[in-house]
């Protein structure tokens, strides 16, 4: 039964990380860029939901639309003020400004709350699912955080293959310019991405502070690199690639964990991204891009 | 007839400068320790200041010149400070402190120029972003791992194990030298502010004379443009393993120094995990990409004014980021580049009016 356990328990970590993962691999396919700071924004969605909940009293699930709405802005904000202007520059001129916007925003709750852990109170109130006459339990954060995930996946890439803004965004992946001149707003496309993917990284917050009740100004940046590892496991820029990289990746890191060593679970999840690198670039569901001269 | 100086080209000048600069500052610390005007707390940060200088080199050699972001640079140096002060540790007694301190150097140096080419393999195969979460990813393997493991030493050899000092199954008499999360303890405090800049200008030889060799061009050639490298004929992989391995064995030199200047040396967050290699970073892009000399003196300023300023401290990692995202817009933004252009051709225009009118 242990075994059971811990899978489902790396289950529900997965789909903290392929919700995460899902507003990386959105925001990389169609602006190529990696955006450090989502990790962070998960963070700050999560000290959101803490305000509303513990400081003013809020129902939780208006403050979740509240933290939506907070995250949102501040995705699009910081697309706004610090990556719109370098679009056109070197990758490397991109990549640094997001890692500054990352740690500005961890320096940012680090004043504002304090570095001390806040004990986020679990969202979720519904009863603990018991099989097998109590021997295992599954907790009800768990199959909220499962259903939720999985419910995003499939909205999200019917909203990329049904929609008018969807199919725009494809488009924008495909070809900047050519999109451009078929009359798409290129940029206002990208606010969208971005707006989507921070809304998406509020939720994954309130999951994984359910899941795991304690909230720092870090708490965001791991479960954020290791969501990135998840979506180029997965293929980067692909929907459901990002989902089944973030499960696979949860099931990994929780088994390694109990099986092997707690310490070394995280460079266990690491060394999977760098033999995933060599073996296919591309990861599981990716496709092969050409590099034209 | 042209002067002597008027000969040196521009870039043998600007090393000169360079070493000057380095050379100067020596000269004007001693002279200020020598009389007492130094507080006991600069003094603290001499190494220090030798130390980051080193490594913002090292990076400023990977993503300047290389052209490629590693944000692992603290697992370089995490390298060369364990291998170092491990040797350093188990020679304690049985060694003078010169020798055994320029042993643990090369020792530092080689093993992290080692990490750094097995690292550099998989990773430099991969561009951009991928490259850089890669060297992130190896950095925390490198934390993580030398926070788990315990190694000592007894007349049977070497043990070491991932689990904890007694299952190290070591004789009576047997030395533990790392101590999982407990680190490095007892290591011998060999490095001193002249050995730190000794190191400092030897780095500053090898990476100048590098950027102008042969092999330098080559690297510039692929930061460039890499396709065209490629055709004609420069061997891409060759030369970015051999900046990336030397990058990190000189960000591994940095790390000798660092653990021989503390008796206590663990592997936290805070000195050796993504932290500091965002540190790193900042040195490296606020003075300057590619900029060798800037990249001492951010170093030096950046280690020195949250020192003098402990007011600001709280708002030091703020205030780094706000200027990390500044300096990267207004560097590179293509609309800051074109706005900044016209100001230039404005300002010279009114110039020439201006002597023409008088």
């Amino acid at each position: 039964m242990s075994f059971a356990a811990h899978l489902i328990n790396g289950i529900s970590l997965g789909s903290v990380y392929a919700l995460i993962a899902l507003g990386y691999t959105m925001v990389y396919g169609i602006a190529k860029m990696l955006n450090f700071a989502h990790g962070d924004v998960i963070m700050i969605g999560g000290y959101a939901v803490f305000v509303g909940v513990s400081n003013l009293g809020m129902n939780p699930l208006a403050a979740i639309v509240v933290s939506m709405a907070v995250c949102t802005v501040l995705g699009v904000t910081i697309e706004r003020v610090a990556y719109r202007p370098l679009r056109g520059a070197s990758p490397l001129a991109v990549l640094i400004t997001a890692i500054g916007v990352s740690y500005l925003l961890q320096n940012i709750a680090l004043l504002v709350f304090g570095s001390d852990t806040k004990a986020f109170t679990n969202v979720v109130t519904l009863p603990n699912l018991e099989l097998f006459d109590g021997q295992l339990v599954i907790k009800s954060v768990t199959i909220v955080t499962v259903i939720v995930s999985v419910i995003i996946m499939i909205g999200l890439t019917l909203f990329v293959k049904k929609t008018k803004i969807g199919r725009a965004m494809t488009a924008v992946s495909e070809d900047k310019g050519a999109a451009q001149l078929m009359g798409i707003n290129v940029n206002g496309t990208i606010a969208v991405t971005f707006a989507i993917g921070s809304s998406l990284a509020a939720i994954a917050g309130v999951l994984l502070c359910s899941a795991y009740p304690s909230l720092t100004p870090y708490t965001g940046s791991m479960p954020g690199i290791k969501a990135f590892v998840a979506a180029v496991f997965g293929g980067i820029g692909s929907i459901p690639g990002a989902f089944i990289g973030g499960i696979l990746l949860g099931v990994i890191e929780n088994l390694s964990k109990a099986y092997i060593s707690s310490q070394l679970s995280d460079a266990i999840v690491f060394s999977i991204l760098i033999i995933v690198l060599l073996v296919k670039p591309t990861g599981l569901l990716g496709r092969q891009i050409q590099e034209k001269v | 007839m042209k002067t002597k100086a008027g000969r040196l080209n521009k870039t043998t000048k600007n090393d000169l400068i360079t070493y000057g600069m380095v050379i100067l500052a020596y000269i004007i610390v001693q002279i200020l320790v020598s009389t007492g005007h130094v507080s006991s707390l600069i003094q603290g940060l001499l190494v220090p200041f030798c130390t980051y200088a080193i490594v913002a080199v090292a990076l400023n050699l990977t993503v300047g010149i290389l052209g490629e972001l590693s944000i692992g640079h603290a697992g370089f140096m995490c390298v060369g400070a364990f291998t170092s002060a491990v040797f350093s540790l188990a020679f304690k007694q049985t060694m003078p402190a010169g020798p055994r301190f320029l042993i643990a150097l090369l020792i530092g140096a080689a093993s992290a120029a080692l990490v750094g080419f097995l690292v550099g393999i998989p990773v430099l195969r991969l561009r951009g972003d991928y490259l850089a979460i890669v060297t992130l990813a190896f950095g925390e393997i490198i934390k993580n791992i030398v926070n788990a493991l315990y190694l000592g030493v007894d007349s049977q050899g070497i043990h070491f194990t991932m689990k904890d000092a007694l299952s190290l199954n070591m004789e009576e008499d047997g030395l533990v030298l790392i101590k999982g999360a407990q680190g490095v303890t007892g290591t011998p405090n060999d490095s001193n502010f002249t050995v730190g800049v000794v190191l400092l200008i030897v780095t500053l030889v090898i990476v100048l004379n590098f950027i102008h060799s042969r092999t330098g061009r080559a690297v510039m050639a692929i930061r460039d443009n890499r396709i065209a490298a490629e055709s004609i004929g420069i061997n891409v992989t060759k030369y970015k393993l051999i900046a990336f391995t030397l990058s990190a064995s000189l960000a591994g030199v940095a790390g000798v120094l660092y653990a021989h200047n503390l008796s206590t040396l663990n592997a936290l967050p805070k000195n050796f995990g993504y932290n500091m290699s965002i540190l790193i970073l900042v040195f490296v892009v606020l003075g300057g990409i590619g900029n060798i000399r800037g990249s001492i003196i951010a170093a030096v300023l950046l280690t020195l004014l949250p020192e003098v300023l402990r007011g600001l401290s709280d708002y030091r990692m703020l205030i780094y980021s706000v200027v990390l995202i500044a300096m990267m817009i207004f560097n590179w933004s293509p609309n800051v580049i074109f706005f900044r252009k016209r100001l230039q051709q404005r300002l010279t225009a009114g110039k020439k009016t201006g002597k023409e009118e008088a």
